[in-house]
């Protein structure tokens, strides 16, 4: 994809009478584009999705599995943990290192997931952590962004601009040339975003099953992750913040339809009922069980995980763990949990009255008293 | 003249070798004593936990002495053997947890017990540190064999018996109990 930028940039120079001045455009744009992502990237990425920052206090069990998926894999920091308010089910990861990366997750997804799924979530987005994609793939998608601008801005040029002015300082001879290197850069203009496009998928998908994989070598138990992207799979609400560019950061396509083919090439997701179809054939839980489970889905071919990371000896799964284990929340108490956690976020105070009902007190709130609506009785706030 | 080059240039290309390898054996060995550092604040952790956790349950239970006793008695074990090696280790934090995960079945008879929203924060708090006992566990154990494996592979092993690499012990659960999860059944 770099190549693809700097022979876009040296197109684009051609027109400007020197390909040196093309180049340093295009490569001046990735770099001010990649600084900017690099020291503010996550900042901008959460603010765009109103996520609210938590603490141990404000979501145990949130805040418990991603510290056990910290642990499983690990990770030397803990990650910030992030919610957004918001029922569309994802969640994602960002932060440029490992040692300074985030979470987030929407209050859908946490109130539809059990723990074991929960934990297969967290462990895909702490993967994508611990191998650093987000990083990876911010620094892509600003390579594809470069392409994308200049391609545009270059056909543009092309097509609309100063085309007078270089008639005549061309006209004297090989004008001829002239006319073919043009039509060659207005076609290859064309092209380029289309190709990086692909590869950028290419890489996102990549990554996607390798996250898989680690998040079933994590909690040593694939059905969690599995199951949890059968209910992600189910639902179709699209999540209000998210946009093109930040898609391929989300556990699943923020933008997806229905019945899309397996072969699909302009994704940044492979689709769900792949991964499920995955996770569910794996005999154990280590690369080399996710990588032939995957040729097994695939009718054979090349295998997904890098070579590297294969040589893991066998292990096994964890013994079968079934919702309704002793202390796991049902779902109504999961959405009185998240939903707590999202008023006490707001600053609103939660009064449990003795009648059962739950008075929540705005932040603006000055009196010193307030009665239940429900069945009178004074409280102190 | 040439000679000497050649030894000169066999020399350092072994001194690097050796170097890479000995600081290969030692980013591992570190690795394997972060691992075994945070298994020990989970069962620290878990120590600090039960005292609370007895403190709480004791009022609902009159008729489960001997199982408040068992929890409590292989807790004070344990925490006498936090100075010991990792196999001696494992044993009695075993014995530990399958007393805690009686105590944890033993509660679902308590419907008064489980919606006190103490216990509930409680239990939450324990389950997770189960779960953090055996994640880290997992970590360390993958680090131990990564570890193991290079002191004894060759050449790495030569360096490894040079420096006084000793091999990792490996944290295995020995009880049965406690590698079944617990089942808990619900209709009495």
């Amino acid at each position: 994809m770099g190549a693809l930028l700097i022979l876009i940039g040296y197109f684009l120079g051609l027109y400007f009478d020197s390909a040196i001045t093309g180049l340093v455009i295009a490569i001046l744009l990735w770099a001010i584009l990649s600084l900017v992502a690099y020291f503010q990237g996550d900042g901008i990425l959460l603010g765009m999705s109103r996520a609210k920052k938590i603490g141990p206090d404000d979501h145990p069990r949130l805040y418990n599995v991603v510290e056990e998926m910290k642990i499983a894999s690990g990770l030397e920091k803990m990650p910030d943990i992030y919610i957004i308010d918001d029922p569309a089910l994802n969640a994602f990861a960002t932060g440029r290192n490992p040692n300074k990366a985030s979470v987030a997750i929407t209050s859908g997804l946490l109130q539809k997931l059990n723990r074991d799924e929960l934990q297969g979530v967290i462990g895909h987005e702490i993967s994508h952590v611990k191998n650093r994609d987000v990083l990876l793939m911010a620094m892509c998608s600003i390579l594809l962004g470069t392409i994308v601008l200049l391609a545009w801005y270059g056909s543009r040029f092309l097509i609309f601009g100063g085309a007078g002015s270089r008639r005549s300082s061309s006209s004297g001879g090989g004008g001829g040339a002239q006319i073919v290197i043009l039509v060659v850069a207005l076609v290859f203009m064309i092209l380029t975003p289309i190709f990086a496009q692909l590869i950028y998928f290419a890489i996102s998908r990549k990554r996607e099953y390798l996250a898989d994989a680690s998040s079933a070598l994590y909690t040593r138990y694939p059905e969690g992750l599995a199951s949890a992207l059968e209910k992600l799979g189910a639902s179709t609400g699209q999540l209000k913040s998210a946009n093109k560019a930040t898609a391929p950061m989300y556990i699943v396509n923020p933008f997806r339809q229905k019945g899309m083919k397996a072969s699909d090439l302009s994704s940044t997701h492979p689709p769900i009922s792949e991964r499920i179809r995955i996770l569910r054939a794996m005999a154990g839980a280590s690369f080399n069980d996710y990588d032939q489970a995957y040729r097994q889905v695939h009718q054979g071919g090349k295998g997904v995980v890098p070579a590297a990371s294969l040589a893991a000896a066998t292990v096994p799964i964890t013994t079968v763990k079934l919702e309704g284990e002793a202390g796991e929340l049902n779902e109504i108490q999961r959405v009185r949990e998240t939903s707590d956690a999202m008023w006490r976020l707001s600053n609103y105070k939660t009064i449990t009255c003795d009648c059962g009902a739950k008075l929540r007190v705005p932040p603006n709130f000055k009196e010193p008293q307030i009665k239940c609506p429900h069945c009178g009785r004074t409280h102190q706030v | 003249m040439l000679a000497v080059y050649i030894i000169i240039g066999v020399v350092v290309v072994l001194a690097i070798v050796l170097w890479l390898l000995y600081n290969g054996l030692v980013r591992l060995r570190n690795q394997v004593k972060n691992a075994w550092a945070q298994i020990d604040v989970q069962l620290k952790r878990r120590h600090d936990l039960i005292p609370n956790l007895v403190e709480t349950v004791k009022g609902y239970m009159k008729f489960e002495r001997e199982t408040l006793e068992a929890v409590t008695k292989a807790r004070n074990i344990a925490q006498q053997a936090s100075s010991a090696g990792a196999g001696e280790r494992a044993k009695v934090e075993g014995e530990l947890s399958s007393a805690l995960s009686r105590l944890l079945a033993v509660v679902e008879r308590y419907p008064d017990l489980k919606a006190n929203q103490n216990f509930m924060a409680l239990q939450e708090e324990l389950t997770s540190t189960e779960n953090k006992i055996s994640f880290s566990r997992q970590f360390y154990n993958d680090s131990v064999l990564r570890y193991n494996n290079q002191t004894q592979m060759v050449p790495s092993n030569i360096v490894a018996g040079m420096f006084g690499f000793k091999a990792g012990e490996f944290f295995e659960v020995t009880l049965a109990a406690e590698r079944e999860p617990v089942k808990v059944s619900f209709t009495q």
